[in-house]
């Protein structure tokens, strides 16, 4: 039969109005089924969260198994101090790399360094914390919290530059060319003009990628491993959330589960948070630039 | 630029450390370790086989439940739900990406596996108990736990690119479909097929990501190191034995085994989200150009 048949005949017109709407409405079956789990996570974690969320969660050091109270605060210590070092040079190389690519595009050097980036991203994070503990925690025979540093340091480096990039491309090209033209030379055009045009874009792709790194654990299990007591030192193992969750998480014992569950709310509000704040910049900035 | 160039320095500095330390295990075992199922720290017996079964049997399962709902979700976002509707279900979805893949697997522990004990997996063994899929005791934990905690973590990704995927489709097909006769549905059917390179780009990529991730799978696949025909059983992937013994490793050659289950791990994904990446680009590159 001929396609021109096909779709003059009734009664064919009406089986394809039924697979229509059957395929329609599994679409719609299936969005629902991809954000349930969503709704499931967040409010199974924030009622088990909340309720043995207390201050003490936040100012005492973890107690020992049938002590009652005690909290995390060396693990949020820990994790503060650890996306500090990762920051230090992550941020940098990201952005730095973010501008490399998006203000040099085109050159064979920049496709190169822009597959890299994809690359770095695409590696799983537990292969990462392998790497960090070849080149540092081998050769100093103990774990510590730079090593735990230094792999978060590189797991934030493929978000900050995809960003950077994305936001830098925003920058409408006539600001370059008038600045270049005014005889302001390349690299201040780009610093002064580009990326203070890009910066709350940039903030934005800063604040994703710590709130990412904040929830990393994998490559943090055999860098900065974990310590139960009050530690500040670089050299020397280190606590975090993420990695206290887990120990508690595969511990038999509900007193530590429900610690786990504070924590794990408290890392699900700052993944929720950010993401909120990153939604709002960069509807601003997309309206703005149309 | 010499940051950019540095990133380019860390990845072969990656390959290349994880190179060196897995050879004393590459010398000893040689190709035989992809080949051989044994694990036996104590008597120095290496093999990576029963992971690699494990990581690939997990991931498949995800892909198999997370490919038609992901389709669904990005048909659902970009040509069935309105403005308001489509972006705040977006938003949902993108912090489900977002939320660190410890929580995943500590929801999974204490909600996931109980269920599928209790209810879900029974039931399959009731209605399907024929197949040698479903036989066996329901432990809740074990590969098919683990392929559906991996699928909802991968949902996102394929649904977010598959909707950008879409939307890079000109609108004049559509238009010009509908022109012809064609329900909504038969349009977006051939939209879909004009960007099947596009979403196999990023069903890959969504592979990529549930082979690399460690984490949750680690918390429900059950830590077993066998192949079993039944997705009931227990099993272990090859970033959860990473992830489990690195730590503690016995020797030497422990260390040097699992580094090169790391490398083997590092290639795959590599390879995967190489093969991404292309497919991906040649389809959002036809629409830059447009």
């Amino acid at each position: 039969m001929r396609k021109e048949d096909l779709l003059f005949d009734k009664k064919n017109l009406r089986k394809r109005k039924i697979i229509n709407t059957i395929m329609l409405s599994l679409c719609i079956i299936a969005a629902a089924m991809a954000v349930v789990p969503l709704i499931y996570i967040f409010f199974y974690t924030a009622g088990a969260g909340l309720t043995s969320l207390n201050f003490d969660f936040f100012t005492a050091l973890p107690k020992p198994f049938g002590e009652d109270g005690g909290g995390m605060v060396n693990a949020i210590v820990g994790t503060v101090i650890l996306i500090g070092l990762g920051g230090l040079f992550g941020i940098p190389i990201g952005i730095l790399t973010g501008i490399y690519v998006s203000e040099y595009s085109g050159s064979l050097m920049s496709n190169v360094v822009k597959f890299i980036t994809d690359v770095l991203s695409g590696i799983p994070s537990i292969v990462i914390g392998i790497f960090a503990y070849g080149l540092i925690v081998l050769p100093m025979q103990r774990f510590s919290a730079l090593a735990g540093g230094f792999a978060l340091g590189i797991l934030m480096i493929p978000t900050v530059t995809r960003i950077t990039e994305e936001m830098l491309k925003l920058v409408p090209q006539t600001l370059r060319e008038a600045s270049l033209a005014l005889g302001i030379s390349r690299w201040k055009t780009t610093l002064r003009i580009t990326l203070r045009t890009a910066s709350s874009g940039i903030i934005t792709g800063v604040l994703l990628a710590i709130a990412r790194a904040a929830g990393e654990t994998a490559p943090l299990l055999f860098t900065s491993f974990g310590n139960s007591f009050w530690s500040t030192s670089l050299d020397q193992p280190m606590a975090s959330i993420p990695v206290q969750i887990f120990n508690y998480a595969i511990s038999p014992y509900d007193e530590w589960h429900r610690k786990a569950w504070a924590g794990a709310f408290v890392l699900i509000s700052i993944v929720f948070i950010v993401n909120l704040i990153v939604r709002v910049v960069t509807r601003n900035k997309y309206s703005g630039s149309v | 630029m010499f940051f950019a160039l540095s990133i380019i320095f860390v990845v072969l500095l990656i390959i290349y450390e994880m190179f060196i330390d897995s050879s004393q295990s590459r010398e000893k075992f040689g190709f035989g370790f992809i080949f051989s199922s044994d694990w036996e720290p104590v008597k120095e017996e290496f093999g990576a086989l029963t992971f690699i079964y494990g990581t690939v049997v997990s991931s498949l399962i995800a892909l198999a439940i997370a490919l038609p709902i992901s389709i669904g979700v990005a048909v659902f976002l970009s040509e069935i739900a309105g403005k308001t509707v489509g972006t705040s279900i977006g938003f949902l979805i993108e912090i489900l990406a977002a939320i660190p893949s410890i929580i995943y697997g500590f929801w999974g522990i204490f909600v996931l596996a109980p269920y599928m004990r209790e209810s879900f997996q029974p039931f399959l063994q009731n209605y399907l108990g024929f197949i040698p899929l479903f036989q066996g005791t329901p432990f809740g934990f074990g590969m098919m736990t683990a392929g559906i905690i991996l699928a909802i973590m991968i949902t996102p990704i394929i649904s977010s690119i598959t909707r950008d995927v879409l939307k890079a489709i000109p609108v004049s097909q559509r238009e010009a479909a509908y022109a012809l006769g064609a329900t909504k549905w038969e349009a977006i059917k051939m939209a879909l097929l004009n960007a099947k390179s596009g979403i196999l780009g990023a069903t890959v990529l969504g592979l990529g990501r549930a082979v690399g991730e460690t984490m949750a799978v680690t918390m429900v696949i059950g830590n077993r190191a066998q192949i079993k025909t039944s997705l009931f059983e227990p099993a272990y992937s090859m970033a959860s034995v990473i992830a489990n013994e690195f730590a503690e490793a016995s020797g030497q050659m422990h260390i040097s085994s699992l580094i090169e289950v790391g490398l083997i791990l590092f290639g795959v994904t590599f390879i995967i989200n190489s093969l991404a990446r292309f497919l991906i680009f040649s389809v959002t590159r036809k629409a830059d150009m447009k």
